[in-house]
């Protein structure tokens, strides 16, 4: 059985938000990078789980990414798994970066390929869809339980208004989220391991971007909070009714 | 050339995330200067769907059939990806709700067509395709230029008002060929009758400030009379007093509603970007120096036990339900 585990990287979650370049491009200085919150916390960590209840799993990260990528990939090395792939491109558009992960894992013959549910930088969340159409298998989205037993998964997922759960026979494509496993601090034997685990760079594919972002903004900033005595609610609903219409 | 919109159904029924898709969908159309149609997989609809060309779409193409029941992504895109070539789409629009999610990417391949994922505005469409969403969980937007010549693009639910004309659409049949699901649903578990938390336009939060499970009561009687869906902080879901799909910031669900009353969270930046997208914000807190105050459109400083039993008394008043 072989797990891939696709991670991305993003600005930490407090990251100051600015752009340089015209607004084109976001401005990196700065700024600290960790592992994109969804893939580390519910995918990779669910993973571990799935090879920590079965030793003969064999668990790999995928990241696509420049070398500056890679401080981020021992750290979710430190988590776990037996190697990282980093394919050698800088990603800026969905179907680019599902063509280089659809061609690891093509050659790989993973039974099993979990993403996060979205990164919370572009929070586009269509990668897991794309690779799964590149390689016509079945796609469970924002999954928040999964169980093996042998060649079969059951997975629960979001669905509108509740949750269902599914059966599906591997190989399939899962992007996880809330849920799916508790986040973990690795420890540090974890951390003295992923410094020798291999990290395998790999060139990519030919793929075409099919989007560019032209132009970044920010939100006008809000004009400012009306405070209400805590002796005055009425006041507070009388304007939630008349001046914000909102009741 | 057309715009064509999917039509989500959620237990045979046209929700509002439907609707906003429609509208959305006729109105880039009209920009476009050409037609909108919609498609609907799936025989049993509980309305009528000739009605939907209140929204301004002249045709809805039905796939019938038992396949569509087991919601797979793979068999759904399949077919719409068909209607799409049969039918000469230019532009496919989805909700970008939690079947949207999985369909929208798996179409966008199979088109060749470049995806948005999360649009909140239509397209400026003179000479470019420039589509704004929102990035960085809300703390900023894009502008994402789509340059294929077939374009998909997945619409945020509670980003677009739904219009309503007088129109009637035409229903017409279409036989697609329907693979087989490869998965299978053994078991849902619905919260029936509630509005779901993304497409609410009142959402009630609490906190740490409710200091324990026992105290929701009267989160859930202001919830009640607001009509309005209940949500809560990271920690309150992480300590397991309320269930992880309520959890809304950055790493649980975000959400767009027109009032969002947070009680007892100090809005912490994480939290904040699941709910920034809010048109108004209110915040009840005790300490004043909480950040979510600068983030908010009104506010209470003030105990928490003693005000929203008197805001649900208030608002009971206006709505004449008191």
């Amino acid at each position: 059985m072989k797990i891939l585990v696709c991670i991305s990287k993003t600005p930490d979650t407090t990251a100051k938000i600015a752009f340089t370049d015209n607004n084109t491009k976001f401005a990196e200085a700065g700024v600290q990078w960790i592992i994109n919150p969804y893939d580390e916390w519910y995918a990779l960590v669910k993973a571990l789980e799935l090879k920590e209840a079965d030793a003969s799993i064999t668990l790999h990260l995928l990241h696509v990414g420049g070398t500056d990528s890679e401080p981020v990939i021992r750290k979710a090395l430190a988590l776990g798994g037996d190697e990282a792939i980093r394919v050698n491109a800088v990603p800026t558009d969905s179907y680019s970066v599902a063509a280089q992960i659809a061609a690891v894992a093509k050659d790989g013959g993973y039974d099993l390929i979990f993403t996060g549910k979205e990164t919370i930088d572009y929070n586009n969340g269509v990668i897991g869809g794309m690779v799964a159409e590149m390689l016509d298998l079945p796609y469970i989205a924002l999954a928040t339980s999964f169980q093996l037993a042998g060649t079969t998964a059951t997975v629960k997922r979001e669905i509108e208004g509740g949750e269902e759960t599914v059966e599906v026979q591997l190989p399939v494509v899962v992007s996880c989220q809330k849920g799916m496993a508790e986040a973990r601090i690795p420890n540090m034997r974890g951390i003295m391991a992923a410094r020798t685990k291999p990290l395998r760079v790999v060139e990519p594919v030919a793929a075409e971007n099919y989007t560019e972002v032209a132009e970044f903004g920010l939100p006008p900033a809000k004009a400012g909070v009306k405070l209400v005595s805590p002796d005055n609610v009425e006041e507070l609903v009388r304007l939630l009714h008349e001046e914000a219409r909102v009741i | 050339m057309s715009v064509l919109i999917f039509i989500d159904l959620v237990d045979g029924q046209v929700k509002k995330a439907a609707h906003e898709a429609l509208t959305y969908g006729a109105k880039l159309a009209a920009q476009m200067g050409t037609t909108a149609e919609g498609v609907v997989l799936g025989s049993e609809v509980s309305s009528d769907l000739g009605e939907l060309g209140a929204h301004g779409v002249a045709k809805i193409h039905q796939v019938s059939g038992d396949g569509f029941k087991e919601g797979d992504a793979q068999v759904f895109a399949k077919v719409v990806a068909d209607v799409a070539e049969a039918t000469g789409a230019d532009v496919v629009v989805f909700s970008n709700n939690t079947s949207g999610k999985a369909i929208a990417p798996r179409v966008a391949v199979r088109l060749k067509a470049g995806l948005v994922s999360g649009a909140v505005a239509l397209p400026e469409t003179d000479g470019s395709f420039l589509v704004r969403k929102n990035v960085f969980s809300g703390k900023a937007f894009a502008k994402v230029s789509v340059k294929t010549a077939k374009k998909v693009i997945a619409l945020n639910v509670n980003s677009f008002t739904i219009e309503n004309g007088d129109g009637k659409a035409e229903v017409v049949p279409f036989r697609a060929e329907v693979p087989t699901s490869k998965i299978k649903v053994i078991g849902s578990n619905k919260t029936t009758g509630k509005v779901s938390l993304t497409e609410a336009e009142v959402v009630v939060s609490a906190g740490r400030g409710m200091k324990g499970p026992e105290n929701w009561g009267i989160v859930e009687d202001l919830a009640t009379a607001l009509d309005a869906a209940l949500a809560c902080s990271r920690p309150v879901a992480d300590a397991h007093w309320r269930p992880h799909n309520e959890h809304v910031g950055q790493t649980g669900v975000a959400i767009a509603p027109n009032l969002y009353v947070a009680v007892g969270i100090s809005g912490a930046i994480q939290h904040l970007a699941g709910v920034n997208r809010s048109k108004v914000i209110v915040v009840i807190n005790k300490d004043p120096e909480a950040p979510f105050f600068k983030a908010a459109d009104y506010g209470i400083v003030g105990d928490v036990f003693e005000v929203l039993p008197k805001f649900t008394e208030a608002v009971k008043k206006v709505k004449g339900v008191a």
